[in-house]
């Protein structure tokens, strides 16, 4: 057999431009990729756009304030970056643990920290009532020891947003820790720096970035919780009541007002994603 | 102003990875440079390693200025962080996230001096290396031969007592290599403890060691100066980094039956017993007709198996009895019409054979 040149195509000049740029074959996408990648747009893409369309956008600030939504998002603002906090605190030394320590039953102790990734957050919750409730084997003691309630409080959403938000750090930062170089930890050791010294003047700042990222990712999820804290606190105005839940009560009596709180939530995801675009979305996969 | 330096370094240990083992034993002298060399595998990083406390030894001890920093028989140990040791390694490591000047003040802040302090010793080091110029840098702004400096820096500015260089040049270009390797010189002569510089290019280790041990799986396979190594290889690996013909063979004072076949007449030289003989390649010669006899000069027939251009001349690889490497003119190559398979005669002059006793193992 003998191969022959096939019919010519037509190569615009722009185009002759680009593939010589980037190099390679054509890049068009074959047809039956192409349908179901645009399906897929349509279908991510439509929800959003329906609520783009139907907001109250004349009477935005009525809507807002009409209802408890500036004390919904205070609440949740500043819940989800105490857990953010607290995740950091004692989720970055545990991801470091998990990533330059063997010890027996690690892998136990991975798949348990980062069940709450996969766990349905009501079940969080449910757990949660049943651990710190003030009937459960610990909220017990907390009670007659020091009088200390603690569902249906602000202490039970910050600890259910740190619940289900945590693992996302820790697997995050775990990640960094394991790829990191650890040339320059040693490097380090032999410049004299105790192991702490290390931790604090190399580990971090050269995980910095995966660290923000984290930290970010952990914020935003604690922000959209919503099953794991209606369980264990509740939803008082004020107290427990944040966004998500707020969004949920108002699509009931005021849709107008549900609809303007999805906008800000929306708002806020935008920022969030575009803060992370450097740092974790143009590295690809990370879990 | 010579840089602090304490007693000497002694390693006598055993370094057990899996199947490897480094079984290693020398002494450094204070101000004296140890070049290793060694083909890769060798286990003249581990040997860094070892001294630097990154990796714990098997069985031995390790020892600086008579304080021990590993013992495995006694199980003493002296953290990475608690050795006198400054380390320059094969990439150089700065930290990526400091400027050149944090990068210096890195180990002076880590070893106890406050920020100014250590600011202070940091420019002071930053001066003598001629980086002041630098000090702003991040390392990913600086040329091969800056970062080079840079991590000599770092390391001296710990005031290390033993100075550890794993491959200092080798991420560097041909171009500056030379100069670089210059001025490592000039620091090394300054330093006055005892210097490990593990390499695997000869011209470096002559250059810029003392003396010097060739590494080969994980064993000593030969030490001596710089010279003497160069000029009587112990191994096939040295020869053929010094660019040598090596033959092991039996002497018996007037002629060396070669072990792989064929012998040399070297009237008077003198040895009995097992010895070496180096040959460079430029001191053969290569003719189509078979030489006219001489008592001084032994001739072989050869065949050539291979050419190589090098810069100026042509390297032959040529089979016979004993099969060699010779360097001709590309002028030659053409009037002999020397082609693969081409059969020729060679020759060399007794004078031009060095013959060595084979003391050490070999491989």
């Amino acid at each position: 057999m003998v191969v022959t040149p096939a019919a010519p195509s037509r190569l615009t000049a722009r185009q002759r431009t680009r593939r010589a740029a980037r190099g390679g074959a054509s890049r068009s996408v074959p047809v039956p990729l192409l349908a179901p990648a645009l399906i897929a747009v349509a279908f991510l893409v439509l929800p959003l756009a329906g609520l783009l369309i139907r907001a109250p956008w004349g009477r935005m600030g009525a809507a807002l304030s009409g209802s408890d939504a500036t004390q919904a998002l205070v609440l949740s603002l500043w819940t989800a970056s105490v857990s953010t906090v607290i995740s950091l605190v004692i989720g970055v030394p545990l991801a470091w643990v998990l990533a330059r320590t063997s010890f027996p039953g690690q892998r136990l102790l991975r798949a348990l920290v980062t069940l709450p990734l996969v766990l349905p957050p009501v079940v969080g919750g449910v757990a949660l009532l049943l651990a710190f409730g003030r009937t459960g084997f610990v909220g017990r003691l907390l009670d007659s020891w020091f009088g200390l309630t603690i569902p249906f409080t602000p202490i039970a959403v910050v600890m259910a947003e740190t619940f289900v938000a945590m693992p996302f750090l820790i697997i995050t930062v775990e990640g960094a820790l394991r790829s990191a170089d650890q040339g320059f930890e040693e490097a380090a050791a032999t410049l004299g720096a105790t192991r702490m010294t290390v931790f604090r003047r190399v580990t971090v700042p050269l995980i910095a970035p995966s660290l923000g990222a984290g930290a970010v990712l952990c914020w935003a999820r604690a922000l959209g919780e919503f099953g794991a804290t209606i369980t264990f606190a509740g939803s008082f105005p004020g107290q427990t009541e944040t966004m998500p839940i707020a969004v949920y009560y108002a699509l009931e009596n005021d849709p107008d007002a549900a609809i303007a709180l999805s906008l800000v939530l929306l708002v806020v995801s935008v920022v969030v994603l575009v803060s992370l675009r450097d740092s974790w979305l143009r590295r690809g996969p990370v879990p | 102003m010579r840089y602090e330096g304490g007693g000497g370094l002694t390693v006598d240990a055993e370094v057990r990875r899996g199947d490897f083992t480094l079984a290693v034993g020398l002494a450094a002298a204070p101000g004296q440079v140890v070049g290793v060399l060694g083909p890769n595998g060798a286990g003249k990083s581990t040997l860094l390693s070892a001294v630097a406390g990154l990796t714990p030894i098997s069985s031995g001890r390790i020892t600086l200025a008579g304080q021990v920093l590993d013992d495995a028989s006694t199980g003493a140990f002296v953290e990475p962080a608690g050795r006198p040791v400054g380390f320059v390694f094969q990439n150089y490591r700065l930290f990526p996230y400091l400027t050149v000047a944090e990068n210096v003040a890195f180990s002076p802040r880590a070893r106890g001096l406050g920020r100014r302090a250590a600011k202070s010793a940091a420019s002071h080091w930053l001066d003598r290396l001629g980086l002041t110029d630098l000090a702003g840098r991040k390392p990913g702004q600086l040329s091969g031969g800056q970062a080079q400096r840079v991590a000599l820096a770092r390391a001296l500015a710990g005031q290390p007592a033993l100075l550890l260089l794993d491959e200092p040049l080798s991420a560097l270009d041909a171009g500056t290599r030379l100069d670089v390797q210059a001025e490592l010189k000039r620091h090394l002569a300054d330093f006055t403890g005892p210097c490990l510089l593990v390499t695997h290019d000869p011209l470096e280790a002559l250059v810029l060691a003392d003396t010097l041990l060739v590494l080969e799986h994980g064993r000593i396979a030969q030490e001596g100066t710089p010279a003497d190594v160069a000029r009587r290889p112990g191994t096939e690996y040295v020869a053929k980094l010094v660019g040598l013909n090596l033959y092991a063979g039996h002497a018996d004072g007037s002629g060396v039956a070669l072990t792989e076949g064929g012998a040399f007449i070297i009237p008077d030289h003198g040895q009995h017993g097992d010895v070496f003989v180096a040959v460079r390649p430029s001191a053969i010669v290569v003719s189509a007709q078979r030489p006219t006899a001489s008592s001084a000069r032994n001739a072989w027939p050869a065949r050539v198996a291979g050419l190589t251009l090098l810069s100026d001349r042509v390297r032959l690889d040529l089979h016979g009895q004993p099969p060699a490497l010779v360097d001709v003119t590309p002028a030659a190559v053409a009037e002999l019409s020397l082609d693969p398979g081409s059969q020729v005669w060679l020759t060399a002059k007794a004078t031009d054979l060095e013959v060595y006793p084979r003391d050490r193992q070999s491989g």
